[in-house]
């Protein structure tokens, strides 16, 4: 075979290849699209963090309380704006509202992440490496307690407008809900994937995440093309807020913080710095999570999580597929 | 950076500086005295101080010393992480988890609440069993990932952090779950018993404490071992080549810096007499490091300042807001009208953006950073956690 057409079937062989395995060991349906919305959600948050840390080497603690922030906007627009309360039916109507929910938050939490980093991040790109660390963990107690001041401290309902129906699936029901939810979070990543390797800014990105100095005397608006990487890493982190609240049905101020942690897991795990690699550590983590509870102990799935962080790192230091957007960690 | 952070000081202030001169050459010479007297002074001036207004409407003495207490915790903690990161230059993100181990040591060693066990150790052989457990618990997680570069250590040290209050969380039939363990026993000394209703004592033990082990902290650092921890943190090929063992070197700041926070777990438990996971979140891991950069890494008195300011401002300036500018205190015409204990942590995160943004080598530089900074002008300039990743070949793994 042509050595092309093996680099393309390869990865789609290994993946279908993995859904089976990981159906057959989540043990049906249930669990395995439980683990796969989970796994979009994770995916699409470690995708920030992942471009972050590639492009300016910073552990932006405050990427988890973005999503929960962007959980909170869609929430809102879909109850204040829409005043939507229940189920809509119309499947028109329906993809009219996700758009009207989805594409402000995500504009809406870009331009968040890009305003944090001008004034949390960028004025310490030169101080020593702890200091935006911190500022980072100061910018997320501010988005933390904005909401909580905002919208109280008990858990917010998200209107529920997608009908609750479902089709049988291998033994299972599949809501609609979740499938959909999936495909955002894959057509996202492909999208982001594509941007990153194909556009003239995504090669901005990729080559001041190798060698910032260079990349400027290449002419590369450094500024610009850090503030660019914030922007999409919040809309991204805005899309797994929206999804969420549609699929949880409620979100909550601390939402963020948990979330947060696993999705950075997922993106040291998946190799920091590569795209690839988050959305892979996303699903890895999430099918951890859903197995250990399958299995009876999900009060151990944190530990399970960790656990599996940890040896991965000590046997394999940069992660599963690391060090394809520069050597920096 | 700026180049003018470690100018001559006070060139033009004649008398002064001289007396101020032969003060610290004085204390340079004599450095363990003057930890001891300089806390002793601290010690009795901070408790008389809370007496005058305006510290005295924030609340009663008791009170503040009580507050003192709990910030003596976090400076220890403070002083053990700063030779982690400040020292060593090993960041670590789940410092809390030793504190927990500290903490549950002494909880399983002298509580009658619990379901398996009821042992009754004294308090003060039980410091130092619990700095070494937690020490030993240091070794067992440095062993075998110390070998990863910067941040990633720094992810496994996170992962640590959750790891370990998730256990004491989950082994419900050992250490009582989510209750956590109740009515550990209080210190006694020679026959005198703490009370809860005196805090004073736990004071007077802090201070000592903490002042012991500055003391152990400054020999360390002059010692052999601290001038290899900033040979590995400077550039660790480099102190490997010098024939730094850099392995051990490592191994023991971790053991180090962890028996430190095994300390501070003793000492919550005791006082506290309640030991709970939730006590030990990710958030203390935070605000510990915080403490640490904002008082300015590898300086020990700034660092001691930094987490007794730190924990000031956090609980007991933010709880207390409203009554200073409320009708009682200063009765500012706006300012009293907010509720200022809703915004207590969006003050918070406020406060850590803008000092880091101000000072971002944080309040009291080491001397040692402070002439880094002098000298060298590129970019890299500060990254204290290593030697600048563009220009080290890579480590191979």
């Amino acid at each position: 075979m042509r050595p092309d057409v093996v680099r393309v079937i390869r990865p789609i062989l290994i993946v279908a290849v993995s859904l089976v395995v990981a159906w057959f060991l989540l043990g049906g349906t249930q669990q395995f699209m439980n683990f796969l919305t989970l796994g979009a959600i994770y995916a699409l948050i470690a995708l920030g963090y992942t471009m972050v840390y590639g492009i300016v080497e910073l552990i932006n603690f405050a990427h988890g309380d973005l999503f929960m922030f962007g959980a909170f906007v869609a929430m809102w627009i879909l109850t204040v704006p829409l005043g939507m309360t229940g189920a809509v039916d119309d499947p028109i109507r329906l993809i009219v509202i996700l758009v009207v929910v989805m594409l402000p938050t995500m504009i809406f939490m870009g331009l968040l992440g890009t305003f944090i980093e001008r004034f949390a991040y960028r004025p310490l790109r030169h101080a020593p490496r702890l200091a935006p660390l911190i500022t980072a963990i100061g910018v997320s107690f501010i988005l933390q307690n904005v909401i909580y001041v905002l919208f109280g401290p008990s858990p917010v309902t998200v209107p529920q407008v997608f009908p609750l129906t479902r089709f049988d699936f291998l033994g299972g029901k599949v809501s609609y809900l979740s499938l959909f939810m999936v495909g955002v979070a894959i057509f996202l990543m492909i999208a982001l994937q594509l941007f990153v390797s194909r556009t003239r800014l995504g090669r901005a990105m990729r080559s001041t995440a190798q060698d910032r100095e260079a990349a400027e005397l290449m002419g590369v608006d450094i500024n610009q093309t850090i503030a660019i990487t914030f922007f999409l890493a919040a809309a991204l982190a805005g899309a797994g807020g929206t999804i969420q609240g549609l699929y949880f049905g409620s979100v909550q101020f601390n939402l963020g913080f948990y979330v947060g942690l696993k999705a950075f897991t997922a993106a040291v795990l998946g190799g920091i710095g590569n795209t690839t690699g988050a959305a892979l550590g996303g699903f890895i983590i999430a099918f951890i999570e859903v197995l250990a509870t399958q299995l009876g102990y999900s009060r151990w799935s944190e530990v399970a999580v960790f656990s599996v962080l940890i040896l991965v790192l000590v046997f394999r230091p940069s992660g599963i597929l690391g060090q394809q957007l520069g050597e920096r960690a | 950076m700026t180049a003018r952070a470690g100018a001559a000081p006070g060139t033009n202030r004649g008398g002064f500086r001289a007396m101020r001169d032969r003060v610290s050459a004085l204390a340079a010479g004599h450095r363990s005295t003057t930890i001891i007297v300089g806390w002793i002074i601290v010690a009795t001036a901070l408790p008389l101080l809370m007496l005058l207004p305006p510290f005295s409407t924030f609340q009663n003495q008791k009170l503040w010393i009580d507050g003192f207490a709990n910030a003596g915790v976090f400076i220890l903690l403070a002083l053990g992480l700063n030779m982690v990161v400040g020292f060593a230059g090993l960041l670590d993100l789940g410092y809390a988890a030793f504190y927990a181990i500290g903490a549950y040591t002494y909880a399983l060693a002298a509580s009658p609440t619990l379901p398996w066990i009821s042992l009754h150790v004294p308090f003060w052989p039980m410091l130092l069993v619990g700095a070494a457990v937690a020490a030993m618990f240091g070794i067992l997680l440095g062993a075998p990932t110390l070998r990863l570069r910067g941040d990633y250590l720094a992810i496994v040290t996170l992962g640590f952090g959750e790891i370990v209050p998730a256990v004491f969380l989950n082994a419900d039939k050992i250490t009582n779950g989510t209750n956590g363990i109740g009515g550990v026993y209080k210190p006694d000394l020679l026959g005198y018993q703490f009370t809860l209703g005196n805090p004073l004592p736990y004071y007077i033990a802090m201070v000592a404490i903490i002042a012991v082990v500055m003391i152990f902290v400054y020999r360390l650092q002059d010692s052999r071992l601290g001038r290899a921890w900033m040979a590995v943190r400077e550039d660790e090929l480099a102190a490997a080549s010098s024939g730094v063992n850099t392995v051990t070197t490592k191994l023991l700041a971790f053991a180090l810096g962890a028996s430190t926070a095994g300390l501070a777990g003793v000492f919550t438990a005791a006082k506290l007499t309640l030991v709970s996971p939730d006590q030990f979140s990710f958030a203390v891991s935070f605000t510990i490091l915080a403490m640490v950069v904002l008082g300015g890494m590898g300086n020990v008195w700034g660092v001691a300042i930094g987490a007794f300011i730190l924990y000031t401002i956090q609980s007991v300036v933010l709880k207390q807001l409203n009554p200073f500018f409320g009708e009682k205190g200063l009765n500012v015409p706006f300012l009293k009208d907010i509720d200022f204990v809703q915004y207590q942590f969006l003050l918070y995160g406020l406060a850590l953006v803008l000092m880091m943004l101000l000072r971002p080598e944080g309040l009291f530089p080491s001397s040692r950073r402070k002439r880094e900074l002098h000298t060298e002008q590129d970019e890299n300039v500060g990254d204290e956690l290593g030697p600048d990743p563009s220009s080290t070949p890579m480590e191979q793994t």
